[in-house]
């Protein structure tokens, strides 16, 4: 009561109240993406009909790239003016949040692209698909930037919860709602800790911000503060699971196959963005002085990571879930540079992301055009012959699983090699060691399915690879007598006399079929592509764009 | 009667209202892992935010920071968007099927 009384009475006497310097231009990225959603789904509401896909796609586009030039010139302004800390301590304006802010602008203008066809093709109307994403996009901006735990806890849940709504959107296929609630459920859960870690070690260390705590830390000594520790040790658990590290991975296959295919790509290079952005920033900067509590659990992590990725993948059928374990063992790849915790290493993983990005939002580009209609074509079946049916498509696609498995002259390549440069120089050499066994492990389920590609469709070794729920998807069963020869013919032969005997058309004749690839994907793919082999054979410029990032860490 | 509850706040000091929240947090933890209904593993998530935030208000008080309270209500916030989306979602299922049973979800396997 007498706080409110005070309150008025210091009102009355005009008295000021100090707000935080706000620097509009450091959060200017985050404001254009997240004034694109609001704009685009207030405009959507004023007119009468439904807006188009097609429009909705144009102003998302074109938030993207104002938000790339924004970035761009954000960069300009910290090479030459340095970097700061803003608005009260709770954003970091550097070169590590503009690098951030870049690739998660690209990677939104890539969906968006690839979106557009997918939406159209799925008959899903309306704006909410691209002012969900672009929401989701700022929320990984903002965790690039934060410099705060609950900014960043703020972030996270903003790239999360639109994330959750985006699994669950398309709703013709019910592995869309089971996958969302799934992810809902570990995301919640995962958020839970993290917020629990951020009340420990704010109560070990008095402070949230992460310039404070480092700090009290290199103030005082904390040696084995078990709140502090907890604390750590559940921020940790809490971005494991975000960036879908073994043992918190448990959501990431289930999430990754029922997701609309372009959301897992958007999901899988944003989150991993915005998730490894903050814990670099957290582990790295703020808790140093600790790396010899934490590097130990970090190892074991990316060790972890590394195997049961490689080796999960390499028993899955279908093409996602493989996706889904690939991107775990990407995940120990990256934290090869955490691990390390060097300007090296924080570069390594910079880069990392950088190239990451491209390569799974392009692999996630060609998995949706080859899914057809309904988003169900996920089989290594249905990449069957795509060499022959359509071998831009399929070369495009081999460059960006052979860019993922390391292959020369590719920047999934010099990713590989960054990080386990930066690991060898702290001196992980098994760590090192394990990671190139991966890597020699992870070639082979990307090999899989370069061969599929370009084996022949009639192949007699067809029926074997076909499971059971495929054979019972199909309106007509290939095991069924009357096809059961089809698939031993040749595949002109047998999509003509197909044609002839039936009328809803069989599995194997489906994946004869030419796949529609819309424009707008096609450039996606084309940027992924040329981005990915372009910058493996002239590595120059973004290896140096990730070095001064790091230099410009505050 | 104030008196006897100013008394008994005076007399409990920071550490029970912690060991409470962790309490508190590992049942939700717990209940969320072991419970198959997936509105009461939501139930299960509220309850561990609300430790955090416990925890938060318990340590403000202590380390005599008002940063400490503001947090909470940050986190009560995205609570509240968290579980928006979360019923939203398990409404969109219910209209498929007729249960909200965690082990009735197993379209996806490998």
């Amino acid at each position: 009561m007498s706080t409110l009384l005070f309150a008025a009475a210091s009102g009355a006497y005009g008295a000021k109240i100090h707000t935080p310097h706000i620097d509009y231009l450091s959060i200017l990225p985050i404001l254009i993406m997240m004034g694109g959603a609001v704009l685009l789904v207030t405009a959507s509401s004023l007119f009468r009909q439904v807006m188009g896909v097609g429009s909705a796609t144009f102003i998302t586009v074109g938030t993207a790239i104002a938000t790339l030039v924004a970035a761009l010139f954000q960069w300009d302004h910290v090479v030459t003016h340095g970097a700061k800390v803003t608005i009260a301590g709770s954003i970091a304006y550097d070169g590590f949040s503009v690098f951030i802010q870049i690739v998660v602008a690209i990677a939104m203008l890539l969906t968006a692209l690839i979106a557009d066809g997918y939406l159209k093709r799925e008959g899903i109307d309306g704006p909410e698909f691209h002012v969900l994403a672009m929401l989701s996009a700022s929320g990984a901006m903002l965790m690039g930037s934060a410099n705060d735990l609950i900014v960043i806890f703020l972030g996270l849940e903003i790239l999360s919860i639109a994330l959750y709504v985006l699994a669950a959107f398309n709703h013709k296929r019910a592995e869309s709602g089971e996958a969302a609630l799934k992810y809902f459920v570990l995301g919640a859960f995962s958020s839970a800790v993290f917020v629990y870690g951020i009340a420990l070690v704010y109560g070990a260390t008095g402070s949230s911000n992460l310039p404070q705590i480092a700090d009290y830390l290199s103030k005082n000594v904390v040696a084995s503060n078990g709140v502090l520790l907890a604390g750590l040790a559940l921020l940790l658990v809490g971005f494991g699971f975000k960036i879908a590290a073994v043992p918190f991975h448990m959501w990431s296959p289930d999430v990754y196959q029922g997701s609309p295919s372009p959301v897992t790509g958007l999901m899988a290079a944003i989150a991993k963005a915005g998730a490894f952005a903050a814990l670099l920033r957290v582990f790295v900067s703020s808790f140093g002085t600790l790396r010899a509590d934490w590097q130990p659990i970090v190892w074991g992590i990316a060790i972890l990571s590394l195997v049961v990725g490689a080796f999960a993948a390499l028993v899955q059928k279908d093409i996602k879930r493989m996706m889904a374990y690939s991107s775990i063992n990407h995940a120990g790849f990256i934290l090869l540079g955490v691990q390390a915790a060097t300007v090296r290493g924080v570069s390594a993983s910079l880069y990392y992301l950088f190239a990451y990005m491209f390569m799974v939002i392009g692999t996630f580009a060609v998995i949706t055009v080859v899914a057809r209609d309904g988003d169900s074509g996920h089989q290594l079946t249905d990449y069957r012959g795509l060499g022959k049916r359509q071998p831009l498509l399929a070369l495009a696609f081999a460059v960006l699983l052979l860019a993922q498995a390391g292959a020369p002259f590719t920047t999934g390549f010099l990713a590989k090699f960054t990080v386990v440069a930066a690991a060898v120089d702290i001196h992980s050499y098994a760590l090192a060691v394990i990671a190139m066994a991966s890597a020699a492990v992870a070639a082979f389920f990307y090999l899989r399915v370069v061969v599929a590609m370009y084996s022949p469709v009639g192949a007699v070794g067809d029926l074997s690879d076909l499971d059971a729920g495929e054979l019972d998807a199909g309106p007509i069963s290939v095991a069924s007598p009357a096809n059961a020869p089809v698939s031993v013919h040749g595949q002109n032969d047998a999509v003509a006399s197909l044609s002839v005997l039936t009328e809803g058309p069989p599995t194997s004749a489906v994946a004869d079929r030419m796949v529609r690839v819309p424009g707008l994907t096609t450039v996606a793919i084309g940027l992924s592509v040329g981005f990915t082999i372009v910058f493996g054979i002239i590595p120059g410029p973004i290896v140096d764009f990730a070095h001064q990032a790091t230099l410009l860490f505050t | 009667m104030i008196g006897a509850a100013s008394a008994l706040n005076g007399n409990i000091s920071g550490e029970w209202y912690l060991a409470l929240a962790a309490v508190l947090f590992a049942i939700g933890a717990f209940g969320l892992l072991i419970r198959r209904n997936v509105l009461v593993m939501f139930m299960c998530v509220e309850l561990m935010l609300n430790a955090a935030n416990l925890t938060f208000v318990t340590f403000a008080n202590m380390l005599h920071d008002i940063g400490g309270q503001v947090l909470v209500f940050f986190v009560l916030v995205v609570a509240a968007a968290e579980v928006v989306v979360g019923l939203g979602i398990v409404v969109a299922i219910f209209r498929r099927r007729a249960n909200a049973t965690a082990d009735d979800f197993h379209l996806m396997k490998g």
